[in-house]
């Protein structure tokens, strides 16, 4: 089976994915498949494939070998890091980065869930939701991905028994109740077989709904910027003087920045921080010309009517809904290095566009996945997730991350080796967006 | 550009959601990573060859810094085995966005020994050591290339921001985490950071892109006749560094290029795909992926690539 991937529509759009799975349920093939499926395994990749699958003396081709990348994978027979991969439908672009479930899970999988417009999560039907699972989907509601769909695999392991899905949906509703994710899908399929992968299977009779791929393409991408408030970090002024490529240019200013959220306007009134200043869009520009209005994530150029200082790192706002400025944060962050917190009492703060000196001043403790609940800990090791209070050198214009995936996002960097030690959300994803930073007690 | 103008219009409203279309996500998510290396880096460059991917990269830095010039040149490491219609295009490209372009060339390594020819006579590999000396030369600190993750096994591995050390190596195994768009380029004297702005776009999304904004590139992209010979299964040109040897026959065919490097080593394919929009389509039915199609380079071992990325290729 192949998708037409000339398109049917003028404009196709694109959706992120992450997978998640234990090891064994099957994620290899899933991927593997939908791969197959769209054609975007190729003649050459396949025989490859092949190739290395009877060398190893395999009586199938192991399409799991189309994700490992890295000699070192291939050696050892297991996916080390996050590997990203394309297919495409008539209307759909899919991005999906393949999460490896065993080595380095937490890491790999907070990475690629942190872009992720939908989560794929697989769950072996003979063994319906395992603590694995309850990981998976804490990861998927701590990080705000929007959607999660769950693949209830190898359902022809268990002759396509409806008793046995409906028993794993109702365990997994409950738990995404739980967890407060906010959009939960479940699908019985075989990976192996190709059952409501692509087209919905008639050995499945009792399941009403869409192939794996229906609902894929059917998922609104990302929240829709309509109903967010306008924030807009600037990477840097446009100022090209005697170096413009017109000499109508010479006396451009604009400001430079991809809008993280929401929508903008000419004539919208906005609030510049830190500085406070407010004024009005007097123009959106990109090089094809300006636009009335623009939404995220598009990359524009902005003007604004006032000659205020505005300069790498500023926060460009909806007047109607300013976030407030803190140099004192609480937040829960993913521990992504091999040397703990505890040596890193100094670090770099990098939220959107300003990076700036920071000192974590406690550790609140660290989140048991398992029971989803925070437990007493004086600090954090690699894929450990804890809450940390922050204090910064700036004030920053940081909101709670359960709203605001991309203002409410930071990294914890290390000055002196410059690796990236931690993943930050301002507050706690988990409580959702009520929550505020002081009410936490343990 | 007026069918870009018209896209913005028709992309806005998907049903009551406000969606952007799959080619402007793609472009505006390259132009935040251009504009952040220009603000975080001292000496950015951009690799440029004359090949549709570099093309692409150049097009999407002139939007990115509009009104202004692009700020910062382009390097091209010259194997002296390149198609001379692509070095014509490079020239006149380079003069038509007004950017500088250093050229290293690996002929001059081979002149004065610092490097021997191989004996399969590819120059591709011995691009790496040219590369790593102009980056330290010209102490650049960001170096743009045009890979795509959907190219190659490795490089589905890479990061959009991939940290080289002194010696110019990638170590896939200790790669920084890339999370939300946040991206880390900090380094160390010595040290710099390879930037991929192409990382999540397909062949197929590169001609789209190609099409819609009307963004020229060398003629040999498009079919055409040539005088050509097989070896291992590939169409290789007739020039002065690949001749034929006596068992192989040399044949006119219609043919065109899918990727563009070295003559001696980048095989063409037969194709009637005469305009962008005949690309498209014999992209989206092809059943080999462009480089197993048309480089030997990469067919030496299944971690050709990975290999080369290690000691500071592309």
């Amino acid at each position: 089976m192949t998708f037409d991937l000339m398109s049917s529509r003028a404009h196709p759009t694109l959706l992120r994915l992450a997978t998640a799975g234990s090891v064994d349920d099957g994620k290899s093939t899933l991927v593997g498949r939908l791969l197959h499926d769209s054609k975007s395994v190729l003649a050459d990749q396949l025989d490859a494939v092949e190739r290395v699958s009877r060398g190893r003396g395999l009586a199938h081709t192991d399409l799991a070998l189309l994700t490992d990348g890295l000699r070192a994978e291939r050696e050892q027979g297991i996916t080390i890091d996050v590997a990203y991969r394309y297919f495409a439908t008539a209307d759909r672009s899919f991005i999906l980065a393949d999460c490896p479930g065993h080595v380095q899970y937490t890491r790999n999988t907070v990475t690629g869930a942190s872009t992720a417009d939908a989560v794929v999560l697989l769950v072996d039907a003979r063994k319906g939701v395992l603590e694995q699972t309850r990981r998976h989907l804490a990861v998927a509601a701590l990080l705000r991905v929007p959607h999660v769909v769950v693949a209830v695999n190898k359902i022809d392991l268990v002759d396509f028994d409806e008793d046995v899905y409906t028993r794993v949906a109702a365990a997994l509703a409950a738990l995404a109740t739980d967890l407060g994710l906010p959009d939960l899908v479940i699908v019985p399929v075989s990976a192996l077989e190709g059952d409501n992968i692509v087209d919905r299977s008639s050995r499945t009779d009792w399941y009403t709904g869409p192939s794996l791929l229906a609902i894929l393409e059917a998922l609104p991408v990302a929240d829709d910027p309509s109903h967010e408030e306008f924030r807009f970090p600037v990477q840097l002024t446009l100022r090209p003087q005697e170096a413009a490529r017109d000499a109508a240019h010479r006396e451009y200013r604009g400001y430079a920045g991809q809008i993280a959220s929401g929508v903008v306007r000419v004539g919208d009134q906005v609030v510049v921080l830190p500085s406070g200043r407010q004024t009005t869009i007097a123009g959106i520009d990109t090089a094809d010309g300006p636009l009335a209005e623009a939404f995220a994530p598009r990359s524009v150029s902005l003007r604004l009517s006032d000659d205020i200082d505005v300069a790498r790192g500023d926060l460009i706002a909806a007047a109607s809904s300013v976030p407030s400025l803190t140099r004192d944060l609480v937040a829960t962050v993913c521990w992504l290095s091999d040397v703990p917190l505890s040596k890193h009492s100094r670090v770099l703060l990098k939220h959107t566009t300003r990076t700036t000196r920071a000192i974590v001043s406690a550790v609140d403790g660290v989140l048991d996945l398992d029971a989803v609940q925070i437990v007493a800990a004086h600090d954090l090791g690699l894929n450990d997730i804890g809450r940390l209070r922050i204090r910064t050198a700036e004030p920053i214009a940081a909101e709670p991350y359960a709203g605001h995936r991309r203002t409410g996002a930071f990294l914890l960097i290390d000055a002196q080796s410059g690796q990236t030690l931690a993943a930050g959300m301002v507050g706690d994803p988990l409580a959702g967006e009520g929550e505020h930073a002081d009410e936490w007690d343990i | 550009m007026s069918a870009t103008a018209q896209t913005v219009e028709t992309a806005t409203r998907d049903g009551a959601r406000l969606t952007l279309d799959h080619l402007d996500t793609l472009e505006s998510e390259s132009i935040h990573i251009f504009r952040e290396v220009v603000a975080e880096f001292e000496r950015p460059v951009l690799l440029f060859s004359g090949g549709k991917d570099s093309v692409v990269m150049l097009h999407l830095a002139a939007k990115a810094f509009w009104p202004g010039p692009v700020p910062f040149p382009l390097l091209h490491i010259d194997t002296g085995h390149n198609f001379p219609e692509v070095l014509s295009y490079r020239d006149h490209a380079v003069a038509a966005k007004g950017v500088r372009i250093e050229v290293a060339m690996v002929q001059d390594y081979i002149d004065d020994e610092r490097l021997s020819e191989r004996t399969d006579g590819t120059r591709n590999p011995l691009q790496t050591q040219p590369l790593l000396d102009a980056i330290a030369d010209h102490r650049f600190d960001a170096v743009f290339g045009g890979g795509r993750r959907d190219e190659e096994k490795a490089r589905a591995k890479e990061r959009i921001f991939s940290l080289r050390d002194e010696f110019g190596a990638w170590d896939p195994r200790n790669q920084r985490p890339e999370l939300w768009n946040l991206y880390n380029g900090r380094h160390r004297p010595g040290e710099h950071v390879r930037v991929f702005p192409l990382s999540n776009w397909t062949e197929l999304d590169v001609w789209r892109y190609i099409a819609r904004e009307h963004i020229d590139l060398p003629d040999l992209y498009y079919a055409h006749e040539r005088e050509v010979f097989e070896r291992d299964g590939m169409l290789l040109a007739v020039g002065p560094v690949s001749q034929p040897r006596e068992s192989e026959t040399v044949v006119t065919r219609q043919v065109r290029y899918r990727t563009v490097g070295d003559m001696s080593c980048t095989g063409a394919v037969e194709s009637d795909a005469l305009t962008v929009e005949d690309v498209i389509v014999e992209v989206a039915a092809t059943r080999l992926t462009e480089r197993g199609a048309t480089r030997a380079d990469d067919r030496i071992s299944e971690a050709a690539m990975e290999d080369r990325k290690k000691e500071g290729y592309f």
